[in-house]
């Protein structure tokens, strides 16, 4: 069965915390990676790759730059076109 | 046809190492080209590199270094009867490194090649001079890593320029009753070699820096396990663990992935930025002559770069 956005978003929240320290909390859907989370490129690899692992997907670099917002993965996660 | 007798084992008598005068900090670069010292310092770990001016080849740093690998290792050079040079910096194509570094050192007409496996090189020559001496082709063997990368980069282009500089370190192998260097796990994959690359004579070095870190960070901690498990040590027995200073968070990446828990991480790369195939010997040479590291225990080495290439081996710290 297919995770669901909320499923994803705690699953994403315990990663970026895992690997930049961010509280879980405050992993919410309208969060700019960058802008708002102020997390840098390399770091999105990490957090990439434990996504990979987390939800069965593969997010290639190509995708990973168009993955600007937390909403941005849980859609891709999802099978949706971002 | 008879073979050769070798040597049961292999072990590093000394490291010696050698880095030009100049060092050029994060503020300094961040005069000439956009960039600053917070950056560079979250995004690669490095604080201050050294690079080498006109009057120093990759010969003159490879020289040096093994020069004071020589002199610590208590054998003279006519001891030494095979010279390796890891380099993917070098000036010339032909003569090779190793030859001129031999002569230079005084070594008389030591079997002398360089090898090219990019920032893996220093792993991939150390394995050579094992086998050489286990196989009878050799008895003593002097290893040099040594790179002048700051030739191959373009100094404007703020993605390399503040990564990769210069410097040699150097190893003395010798035979050993019992093994005090592993079995080597090595290996590439030819179909990312694009991801760096320097593509000709009048090119710049050019890499993807996110596809490299993402390999770095997922493909290489199984590499280093596997070296672990063909020598016998377990992660949590290493004393030190001495990857390629390729970048300070794909060092501590592949550490925390390895379970190196109780090991003295190298961060060498912090004062001496990317020394390609130098930086292996470069952090050792540097940790030993610190006293971080205890002689005798063994410590973990994986390079990795361009190829891609990769080897990783554990060793005994002289």
């Amino acid at each position: 069965m297919a995770a669901t956005e909320q499923e994803i978003l705690a699953g994403l929240g315990e990663i970026v915390e895992e690997i930049v320290g961010i509280p879980a909390a405050e992993v919410t859907p309208e969060k700019n990676f960058i802008d708002d989370l102020d997390i840098d490129s390399l770091s999105m690899v990490e957090i990439a790759v434990a996504a990979q692992d987390k939800f069965g997907v593969e997010i290639p670099d190509d995708e990973l730059r168009n993955l600007k917002t937390v909403k941005d993965v849980i859609g891709f996660v999802q099978g949706l076109t971002v | 046809m008879r073979l050769a007798t070798g040597s049961a084992g292999a072990r590093i008598l000394a490291f010696g190492d050698y880095q030009p005068a100049r060092i050029v900090t994060n503020d300094e670069l961040a005069r000439t080209i956009d960039t600053n010292d917070e950056w560079i310092r979250s995004r690669v770990g490095i604080a201050e590199r050294r690079i080498a001016g006109p009057e120093e080849g990759v010969a003159d740093l490879a020289f040096h270094a093994g020069g004071k690998a020589l002199a610590g290792s208590g054998l003279s050079a006519a001891d030494i009867d095979l010279v390796i040079v890891a380099t993917c910096s070098a000036e010339t194509l032909v003569p090779n490194v190793s030859a001129t570094v031999a002569h230079r050192l005084g070594i008389i007409a030591p079997g002398a090649y360089d090898v090219n496996a990019a920032c893996a090189g220093f792993a991939y020559a150390l394995s050579n001079a094992s086998d050489a001496i286990r196989s009878g082709s050799a008895r003593n063997v002097l290893v040099i890593g040594s790179e002048k990368m700051s030739q191959w980069v373009d100094q404007t282009d703020r993605a390399n320029c503040i990564i990769f500089a210069d410097g040699a370190g150097a190893a003395v192998v010798t035979g050993s009753d019992v093994p005090a260097i592993g079995p080597v796990v090595w290996g590439s994959s030819g179909a990312d070699a694009d991801k760096i690359m320097i593509a000709d004579r009048k090119s710049f070095l050019k890499q993807d820096g996110q596809g490299v870190f993402r390999w770095a960070t997922t493909a290489l901690h199984p590499i280093a396990l596997e070296a672990c498990v063909r020598a016998g040590v377990k992660p949590e027995e290493l004393a030190a663990f001495v990857p390629h200073q390729a970048n300070l968070r794909i060092v501590h990446s592949i550490a925390r992935k390895l379970g190196a828990t109780n090991a003295v991480i190298a961060e060498d790369i912090v004062n001496s930025g990317n020394t390609s195939a130098a930086s292996i010997p470069l952090a050792l040479s540097h940790m030993i002559e610190r006293g971080e590291v205890p002689s005798g225990e063994p410590a973990l080495i994986i390079g990795f770069g361009a190829g891609l290439t990769y080897a990783a081996q554990v060793i005994q710290i002289p």
